[in-house]
């Protein structure tokens, strides 16, 4: 009896492991969430620079449609979207860019088009009082001074790159972070003299950074797309989550965050 | 049966009031030990007593690896430690000259025999090739200079104990330690050992603690008793096992031992540790006085005989009632061809068939019966 | 499971050996899953690649640095510990080990805050014209504050095991301490201390948060191999696969060169001739004292 018990446990976490192991070919359905509440439960994946925006809406939108629960899972943009291939138990996917959107609707998960709901340009981040003195673009290449990017891989690093190439400016940075917050942390601790962010990370940042805007920015503007997924269990409560970012009231809050208008 | 052990040499014996080549006294107040002793320039000392007496807390405050809170030791003149209000000297461990040899050879294991032996003079700054000659010559003079190039692990137990000799040996020590050397040994090694100690002990001074008296006899210019962290007795060798003035000692050497008041004929029991109070035991007064066995009367004193001159009969009816003690048996074992019988604080050997006679067996009551011929008297 | 001709008997419940199997999967199961993804077609040009091999030219450069750190520091410090006697001793050895439990971020914020440019130090090492931040001295140092409790917990072991005996007897034969550390105790904590060593090798070469935090990300600069597979994770996760695969195998190496050997780094017990085995040598051997 006993052997049998232990028998079927190991048996039982066994095909766990392989069936966690086989998903990373066969996007199968769901990684075992209950599905009682899936109902009542909305599930948005959202980059991780929409935090605070999302979190404010999300509360909106509960507001609006009682009975219904709004899940935030935020991180970045290729995380998220590796997740939904995977197979996690997304409703909606707010990508801050339309690379790894582009994943998601390869792979046939996206319902419909991807909406563009917002857009984001760089600034220039600098330690609260600008110790060593930025004005502008240029600035940046000067020697000795201290500069935080993204790496090229990830969308803020693609576009400082671009940035840098239409003003012809060449940037020497001391390191190429994976992330803008890790960019926006050797600011604000001061290691690094100034970084390359997006105007809403220096806005979430408060006062421990200053901004610098500059008209270069222009030249790389992020877009952020916005789908409901075909798993959505729920894709009417999907939809209104979609309609409410692009609505008035989201858009809103979006351009509190920094964030500009979508084009749609 | 006079005598229960083989008389020690006394030409070997330079007691306690020749010269003095190692003095020490030391007080370590967490252990409550506080011992003084002195060593004769070749005198060797065995130091006994039961387990947490104070025997390793006293090599060790020797050997400067326990600091005692007060004291002095001198040895060959040079101050080991002088400890007390306002004086502070301290000599540490590795300028002392003490070295210690323990119960494990405890030789360094990433060492050869010949590199352990020669790890005194190096370090004493001998030069390599010189250090190594030295130390194959200790390692010829305790019969080991075939077991030079081995480490070890390939030594058995009395191999690498000999080794280890060689090697305090070689560190030229002026006080040799000895913490139980051949305990770990099996019953081969051990006497082999021993005999080789005695050799190497002979013409230098050395403290050697041990639990057989066996190396007492053998090696011990004189015998300290350490008892609660303080010397019981300390007297040359054969003394204190013909006399024991402890009851350690008394059960080194294999005797009964009975405290009491002196009487003109004998002792009169004080009772306690299993004996009856208020008996006589009859016996002749070792050194008695100008006033002789009456005049010592009224003094503490221990009567001290041996097991075998102890008779053990089921009546009293026999032989004089002052020597005739009533036990129960509490306990029968062979020893040698004899039977000894514990009862009532005190043993007593019988023949085998004595003892299938009087069908003894623990619980049985008895009468132990002393022969006052054997029984000596002294005042402690 | 039969008892094998000659194999002792062991005791272990069935139910055991069940849960070990299970656990071993726990750690082999997700390295075959690696094994399973790797692009083999691309694998060479994939761990060739300039990027990939300054990664790990960089890694394993700071990697030794920092074992070599760790040994010149964590020698005495396990040794201070094992057998030092001194105020809050309990205190700084709970202290020493902390960063074996705490998050490598944190780890990192804490560098950060002692060596960077506004951190404790920061003041004076500014003077002294040295910047650590997005250095390569960051890695080093970053590797060698999550991997130095590695050093001092496996030496500290075998300095407990071994005791101070022979310590003792050697300064009894006249050796000052100096003489004793360099001659007894190195000798004798070898093992110990190649164990430690190589395990503070391997966290050195795993170090990824603390670097991140406190060094930053630069291609042969501080982007360390584990820095660099997550970068490569964002836009081409063959290469991140491929790259981890090599992490895996410097890994393997690295355990194997020091548990492979038969007995090796095991002999930290007491010698083999163990002499603990004390014999009972209680006087009444001798007779009937009264007691």
């Amino acid at each position: 009896m006993k052997r049998g018990v232990t028998t079927a446990v190991a048996a039982l976490v066994l095909a766990a492991g392989l069936a966690g192991c086989a998903g990373s070919s066969a996007p199968a359905g769901s990684a075992g969430t209950s599905s009682d509440d899936a109902a009542t439960t909305l599930t948005v994946f959202a980059a991780a620079s929409l935090k605070s925006s999302f979190t404010e809406l999300a509360e909106t939108f509960e507001a609006q449609h009682p009975g219904t629960r709004v899940s935030l899972s935020f991180a970045g943009s290729s995380d998220l979207a590796t997740q939904i291939t995977q197979g996690a138990p997304a409703d909606v996917f707010a990508s801050a860019d339309t690379k790894n959107m582009d994943k998601v609707t390869v792979a046939g998960l996206a319902e419909g088009e991807p909406r563009v709901f917002a857009t984001n340009t760089l600034a220039i981040a600098v330690p609260a009082g600008n110790p060593a003195r930025v004005t502008g673009f240029q600035d940046l290449a000067r020697d000795g001074l201290r500069l935080v990017t993204c790496a090229k891989q990830v969308p803020c690093g693609a576009a400082a790159a671009t940035v840098a190439d239409k003003a012809g400016v060449t940037l020497r940075p001391v390191s190429e972070e994976n992330a803008v917050t890790d960019v926006l942390g050797k600011v604000t601790s001061g290691e690094a003299d100034a970084g390359l962010v997006y105007v809403t990370d220096v806005k979430s940042a408060g006062g421990r950074v200053d901004s610098i805007p500059f008209p270069e920015a222009g030249a790389a503007v992020n877009s952020y797309p916005i789908a409901a997924l075909s798993g959505a269990k729920n894709q009417e409560a999907a939809k209104a989550f979609i309609n409410l970012v692009l609505g008035s009231d989201g858009q809103q809050v979006l351009a509190k965050a920094g964030f500009g208008a979508g084009g749609q | 049966m006079g005598r229960f052990f083989p008389a020690p040499d006394d030409a070997g014996c330079r007691g306690r009031d020749g010269p003095v080549s190692f003095s020490f006294q030391a007080a370590v107040a967490q252990r409550d030990f506080d011992v003084s002793l002195a060593l004769g320039p070749t005198e060797t000392v065995a130091v006994m007593g039961p387990n947490g007496a104070g025997k390793s807390t006293l090599l060790s405050t020797i050997a400067g690896l326990v600091r005692p809170d007060t004291g002095r030791a001198e040895l060959n003149g040079r101050t080991l430690f002088h400890l007390g209000s306002g004086i502070h000297q301290w000599t540490p461990p590795h300028r002392r000259g003490t070295a210690l040899l323990a119960q494990e050879p405890l030789l360094f294991p990433h060492l050869t025999a010949a590199d352990n032996v020669a790890f005194g003079p190096r370090s004493a700054g001998v030069p390599p090739r010189k250090a190594k000659e030295r130390a194959l010559q200790w390692l010829a003079e305790v019969e080991a200079e075939a077991l030079a190039g081995r480490r070890p692990a390939g030594l058995s137990g009395g191999q690498a104990q000999r080794v280890a000799v060689a090697r305090a040996l070689a560190a030229d020590p002026g006080l040799l330690l000895l913490d139980e050397p051949m305990a770990a040994l099996d019953i081969h090694s051990a006497p082999l050992l021993r005999r080789l100690l005695k050799r190497v002990l002979a013409d230098r001074p050395a403290i050697i603690v041990t639990h057989d008296v066996l190396d007492a006899l053998v090696l011990a210019d004189r015998v300290v008793v350490l008892e609660n962290g303080r010397i019981a007795e300390d007297g040359p060798t054969r003394q204190v096992l013909e006399r024991p003035r402890s009851p350690f000692a008394a059960g080194l050497a294999g005797l009964n031992f009975v405290t009491g008041t002196l009487t003109a004929s004998g002792i009169r029991t004080a009772g306690g540790q299993g004996i009856a109070p208020d008996l006589e035991i009859a016996g002749h007064l070792e050194e008695p006085g100008e006033a002789g066995q009456a005049g010592a009367a009224g003094l503490p004193g221990a009567a001290v005989f041996p097991p075998s001159a102890v008779s053990v009969f089921l009546t009293d009816a026999h032989g004089s009632p002052r020597n005739s003690f009533p036990v129960q048996v509490t306990e029968l074992e062979p020893h040698g061809d004899q039977i000894r019988v514990r009862g009532g604080g005190l043993a007593a050997d019988i023949t085998p068939a004595a003892s299938a006679e009087l069908g003894l067996a623990p619980g049985i009551r008895a009468h132990f019966v002393i022969k006052s011929a054997a029984v000596s008297i002294y005042a402690t | 499971m039969k008892l094998r001709a000659r194999q002792p008997y062991t005791g272990i419940p069935r139910w055991v050996s069940g849960l070990a199997v299970l656990s071993a999967l726990v750690v082999v199961l997700p390295l075959v899953a690696i094994v399973a993804r790797v692009n083999w077609a691309n694998f060479i040009p994939l761990v060739t690649s300039e990027s990939a091999l300054d990664a790990l030219g960089l890694s394993l450069r700071t990697s030794a640095a920092s074992t070599l750190l760790c040994i010149v520091l964590g020698v005495p410090l396990a040794l201070v510990l094992a057998r030092g006697s001194f105020p809050f001793q309990r205190l700084l050895r709970s202290l020493v080990l902390l960063p074996l439990v705490l998050p490598p971020v944190v780890g990192g914020l804490a560098l950060l805050y002692t060596f960077g440019r506004q951190g404790l130090l920061g003041g004076a090492l500014q003077v002294l014209g040295i910047q650590i931040a997005f250095s390569t001295t960051a890695v080093v140092l970053a590797q060698t504050f999550v991997a130095l409790p590695f050093l001092v917990v496996s030496l500290e072991g075998a300095l407990r095991i071994g005791g101070q005996k022979y310590e003792a007897v050697a300064a009894t034969l006249g050796a000052p301490p100096g003489v004793v550390f360099r001659r007894v105790t190195l000798p004798l904590i070898l093992p110990g201390l190649a164990s430690g060593a190589v395990l503070s090798f391997a966290r050195s070469l795993g170090e990824f948060g603390a670097t991140l935090t406190f060094a930053g990300s630069l291609q042969g600069v501080t982007r360390t191999l584990p820095l660099e597979i997550y970068l490569q994770r964002e836009t081409d996760p063959d290469a991140a696969v491929a790259l981890s695969l090599v992490l895996v195998a410097v890994a393997v190496a690295v355990v194997a060169l020091a548990y492979g050997r038969p007995g090796g780094l095991q002999r930290q017990g007491p010698a083999p001739w163990g002499g603990s085995s004390r014999r009972p040598t209680t006087p009444g051997a001798a007779g009937g004292t009264v007691r």
